[in-house]
């Protein structure tokens, strides 16, 4: 339902753009529009997915029992690190590790990571201990509790932190152009500077659809992955 | 068998060191239910958690079988140990018919085997397995939950069931008709129970022996007759009640005191005694009925007895008859 309003919406802009001419204008840039819509997909893409890989593995982690004593601290860490903006971060990163793709991947990496480290944690957590005990007393080792029973059960909250995590990561990606990352950035960044409207779109119209397709794979995701007995919406 | 030698658990604390459970020993034979008694901290619920190697004990052996449970491997151990716990513990990520076959899978049953496993179980305790295998548990009420914790706990049928207060949450009506199902099953599954409760009608209830904790001390094992007939201590006087007497009367049969028929061929006709009647059944017929004397008859009809207050207080008074009366 929310999709289809969407998709209404769009229709009506891309209507809109038709018939004030700003269509053909962006039309122009299609060549540019393919092109940078790879780079970006290539920045989102690598910064999402080894931010999904690290962070549940980090999140998991810091829940060991093993772990307790630095836990809490290290999600505080975490914290702190999110507080920072993100144009902060890509700057930083650009400090480090100069200007092209590698520092706009890394930027968007660590942006993404804590959401999802914060998440699995959480998630983790707030397993019912006498979930646990259970299954420790009707014989599964540590992993299998924690791939029967604690992941199966925190997945909702994990897939949240995902989903969070990329919003953050489609939304900042953009700015990526700034410290030499590309991607659609550059046509929205010098659209703004050329006052070009249509060379703004051009970046803009792409980068929201990617924005709401993304959240929408993953809502899928998290809909149809999520065991129904733990999922909240499927719980009519 | 489960046999308990000196069973201890010292705790560390900053108070310096706790003993939960100081030197129990007792013994569980084959096909037996023993009820660990006793207000909460008093070292039942740890008792019980060392048996499955929840919790280390500190010092003492417990033998399952004549096997010293030192020698098992403890995840080997816990996958023959049926496991029951108050907050139930369903995994919610599963199915009905995934959570009965949890510890099946662990042993490697074939997914086809572990389904008929758990069809099975559930009509034994009387849930209709096409309704209930594939609902997961936060579409079942509590007693259902229950019933399905139950039967995950008989999945690979082990000889020896823990239960830690397991009826303990549900409410009055719910839990008598779990308790009286379990019985039944009981009686034809003949498991060796060790069964954590804090309310002495639920052990005098299922119990062939309460073991009563106080300060992690076994202060009395015996059968809930002797328990209630001869409390070992002040503090188990007071914990059974002093409403012990008419708590006794559940546990012996009109037929126990009876006098064989004849005797009753002389009384007016009124309601009557059935042999398996429990005695609250004569008591409450005295009282309302203020007679010395009831008559008791067979299903079909026929007087075969009386049931004599004298012989009543006798059974209930008497220190030799309740001494005899313990098996």
């Amino acid at each position: 339902m929310p999709y289809l309003v969407l998709g209404g919406i769009a229709l009506a802009i891309a209507g809109g753009l038709y018939a004030s001419g700003l269509g053909a204008d962006i039309l122009r840039y299609r060549k540019d529009i393919v092109y940078l819509v790879k780079q970006h997909l290539v920045l989102v893409g690598i910064s999402g997915a080894c931010a999904i890989v690290a962070g549940v593995g980090i999140g998991v982690g810091l829940s060991r029992p093993a772990m307790a004593r630095w836990a809490e601290g290290a999600i505080q860490a975490v914290n702190m690190v999110t507080s920072i903006p993100t144009l902060a971060k890509l700057a930083l990163m650009m400090t480090l590790l100069g200007i092209g793709a590698l520092p706009a991947i890394v930027g968007l990496w660590i942006a993404t990571l804590l959401p999802i480290i914060r998440n699995t944690y959480e998630g983790i957590r707030a397993v019912p201990a006498h979930l646990v005990d259970a299954a420790r007393a009707m014989g599964m080792g540590s992993g299998e509790i924690l791939r029967r029973v604690e992941l199966p059960n925190a997945l909702f909250v994990i897939f949240a932190g995902v989903r969070t995590a990329m919003a953050v990561n489609v939304g900042t990606a953009p700015i990526a152009f700034l410290i030499g990352g590309g991607g659609l950035g550059e046509l929205i960044f010098t659209g703004i500077d050329l006052q070009e409207h249509g060379m703004m779109l051009a970046g803009a119209i792409p980068t929201a659809l990617l924005a709401v397709v993304v959240d929408f794979l993953f809502g899928q995701a998290q809909y149809w992955l999520v065991p129904r007995g733990v999922n909240p919406l499927r719980n009519s | 068998m489960i046999r308990l030698e000196a069973l201890t658990r010292v705790y560390a604390t900053p108070q310096g060191p706790v003993t939960a459970v100081d030197r129990v020993s007792l013994a569980v034979g084959d096909g037996e239910t023993c009820v660990l008694l006793g207000p909460s901290g008093c070292g039942k619920t740890t008792t019980l958690r060392m048996i499955n190697r929840l919790v280390r004990p500190s010092s003492g052996k417990i033998f399952i079988g004549g096997r010293d449970t030192d020698a098992v491997d403890p995840v080997a151990l816990r996958r023959g140990i049926g496991y029951v716990i108050q907050q139930i513990g369903l995994f919610p990520n599963m199915t009905v018919a995934e959570n009965i076959g949890v510890v099946p899978r662990l042993l490697g049953w074939a997914p086809a085997r572990r389904r008929r496993r758990a069809e099975e179980l559930l009509a034994l305790l009387a849930l209709e397995p096409a309704r209930f295998l594939d609902r997961y548990p936060n579409e079942l009420s509590g007693g259902q939950a229950q019933r399905v914790g139950v039967a995950r706990a008989l999945a690979v049928d082990p000889p020896v069931l823990l239960m830690d207060e397991p009826f303990a949450a549900l409410d009055p009506v719910n839990r008598e008709a779990i308790q009286d199902e379990f019985l039944r099953m009981q009686r034809t599954l003949r498991k060796t129970i060790l069964f954590v409760s804090h309310d002495i009608d639920e052990a005098v209830k299922m119990a062939d022996r309460i073991a009563i904790f106080r300060a992690g001390q076994l202060v009395q094992f015996a059968t809930p007759d002797t328990v209630l007939a001869h409390p070992a201590d002040d503090f188990v006087a007071g914990f059974v009640g002093s409403d012990r007497t008419l708590k006794r009367l559940r546990l012996i049969r009109v037929r126990d005191v009876m006098t064989p028929a004849g005797a009753g061929d002389a009384l007016a006709a009124g309601p009557a005694l059935a042999p398996d009647d429990d005695l609250r059944r004569a008591a409450a017929l005295f009282l309302e009925l203020g007679g010395d004397a009831l008559r008791c008859v067979d299903p079909g009809g026929r007087v075969v007895g009386c049931v004599t207050r004298a012989a009543v207080a006798a059974r209930l008074g008497g220190r030799d008859a309740a001494q005899a009366g313990a098996p």
